[in-house]
């Protein structure tokens, strides 16, 4: 199609400022078409500037980044974003929520609602159409956001810490079902988390950050065990040894 | 329904022991122009049944009900705009700061000088004291809408347009609302003092009058009346706050 770029998002050579506090110096970072992009760094190191300014909610205060080739100048039809806080409008319903996106593209409300309860449904959240925010759970809340990320169809997802607000077996669950997102939609995946096992559980290519100013350490590329039954990834021991590696470059900022 | 009879049974009670102790305060008499509860009724009654109340309430409202729209619609306006922008918040703010710490009695000579002693003088007390409230909780509201749902409509891409109209204003909703209840009572004090302080027309002629005739039960009756008709302006004002909070979660699921 379009010459092929193989990489669907680039960044190059970013940095960010915040008056004195330097969050990102020179990062460069490349995110493979299709595939899911673990961030993994300290707390505090940038990872959600990164992010913005990926889906161009912040200016870089040098270098650029590319979406598809083209240099990004502000947000866009390419990008969506899972909020870490869920970022809904307690004044409206599950629905309206998901279908947020499509309504400020100006698609008429019974094709939007259409899409949207399709994502509902994907997400689990059947039923819950006509509730609101307050009557949720922080997981189903998550669940809403991810919908109406999901719901706009853009071809790349940045998500923002996505499971951090679910008890551990519906992260489990849900990282369950990202694998199974990442191979049945065609869409790159930008994933934040805190948590190695989940960054190597979930992703194709792991990023390593640095403490601020942030630069990539390490790039890891976990590949023997991606094509394996979800079930058994945990045990295999390629995921294991990948998970020892990072603890021990990570532990040294811990410290 | 068992809570709502409750409440009711306890605003009755509460009630009596006000009426209860009125009426034993006007018996002792604590002062000879303290008339008691049950006179006042009487003198309530005749004021009512013989059309002076009506007639005074007229000319009361006018003031009033102009000076309450004026403020609503430029405190709203104001307000929005104070919220959205840094440098008009600080232009205009402190006007309105300054306009609700001033004393409005000392005010109110340069008042009649200006605009005379009609209609429009009385207009502006009420202005002056409903639109600071007005303007300053709809600024703050605004302000404080949640940047990341600002940050939501922007990545999904909504223009200023939409910001401002689907998040910034439903987000503001219940405070600018809390603002123009405020507003309201103000208002209401703004209109009696126009009319014991300018020129005593309506219920402000009903209180002078029957002061300057001693007759105390007409004059505690025209004060009752005052009482009982901002109470009964704040409850109308409840309700249409729940029906539009309603309507608009109705709307919001059907838009
Ligand atoms: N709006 C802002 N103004 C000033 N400094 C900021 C702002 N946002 C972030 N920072 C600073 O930039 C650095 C990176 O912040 P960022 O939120 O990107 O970190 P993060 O990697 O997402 O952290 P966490 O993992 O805790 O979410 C932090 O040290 C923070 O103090
Ligand atoms: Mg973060």
């Amino acid at each position: 199609m379009t010459g092929r770029i193989e990489n669907a998002v680039t960044v190059h050579n970013v940095s960010k400022s915040y008056g004195d506090v330097e969050a990102l110096r020179d990062l460069s970072l490349d995110f493979p078409r299709g595939q899911l992009t673990s961030l993994l760094g300290p707390s505090g190191c940038g990872k959600t500037t990164l992010l913005k300014i990926i889906a161009g909610l912040l200016p870089a205060s040098s270098g650029e980044v590319f979406i598809n080739g083209t240099p990004v100048t502000g947000p866009g039809a390419d990008r969506a974003f899972v909020f870490q806080d869920f970022a809904l409008m307690p004044w409206a319903t599950v629905l309206r929520n998901v279908a947020f996106g499509l309504e400020l593209r100006g698609v008429s409300r019974s094709e939007r609602e259409a899409i949207a309860e399709k994502y509902i449904i994907e997400v689990g959240l059947k039923g819950f159409e006509h509730s609101f925010p307050h009557e949720l759970s922080g997981g189903m809340r998550q669940r809403v956001g991810l919908a109406r990320a999901l719901s706009v169809d853009a071809d790349v997802l940045l998500m923002d810490e996505p499971f951090s607000a679910v008890d551990e077996q519906t992260r489990r669950k849900f990282q369950e079902d990202l694998l199974g997102l990442v191979q049945n939609e065609n869409k790159t995946f930008l994933f934040v988390t805190h948590s190695i096992e989940e960054a190597v559980y979930v992703s194709d290519q792991i990023a390593i950050l640095l403490p601020r100013p942030s630069r990539v350490m390490e790039v890891i590329r976990p590949s023997g065990f991606r094509d394996r039954d979800v079930n058994s990834i945990r045990r295999d021991p390629e995921y294991l040894d990948i998970v020892d590696r990072i603890w021990a470059s990570l532990k040294s900022y811990v410290e | 329904m068992f809570a709502r009879n409750r409440a009711l049974i306890l605003k009755v009670f509460s009630a009596m022991i006000v009426f209860g102790a009125w009426e034993v305060a006007g018996r002792i008499p604590v002062s000879f122009a303290f008339p008691t509860f049950l006179e006042s009724s009487a003198a309530f009654w005749t004021l009512l049944v013989d059309g002076t109340m009506l007639k005074a309430y007229i000319e009361t409202l006018k003031p009033l009900v102009i000076g309450v729209l004026i403020s609503a619609f430029i405190g709203i306006g104001l307000g929005l705009w104070i919220g959205l922008s840094r440098a008009f918040d600080w232009l205009i703010s402190p006007i309105f700061v300054v306009m609700q710490t001033a004393p409005l009695a000392a005010l109110i000579p340069l008042l009649v000088m200006a605009y005379g002693i009609g209609l429009t003088s009385k207009v502006f007390v009420v202005c002056i004291m409903a639109m600071p409230v007005i303007v300053l909780n709809t600024g703050g509201a605004v302000r404080n809408t949640s940047a990341s749902l600002i940050e939501m409509g922007e990545s999904f891409l909504g223009d200023r347009k939409d910001i401002i109209l689907k998040i910034i204003l439903p987000s503001a909703f219940p405070i600018i609302f809390a603002g123009l209840r405020l507003g309201v009572s103000a208002g209401f004090i703004g209109a009696i003092l126009s009319e014991l302080k300018i020129t005593p027309t309506g219920v402000g002629d009903i209180i002078t009058y029957s002061r300057s005739i001693a007759d105390y039960p007409s004059m505690y009756a025209a004060i009752a009346s005052i009482i009982i008709l901002a109470v009964m302006f704040l409850n109308v004002l409840e309700r249409i706050e729940n029906y539009l909070s309603q309507g608009r979660r109705k709307a919001l699921v059907a838009d």
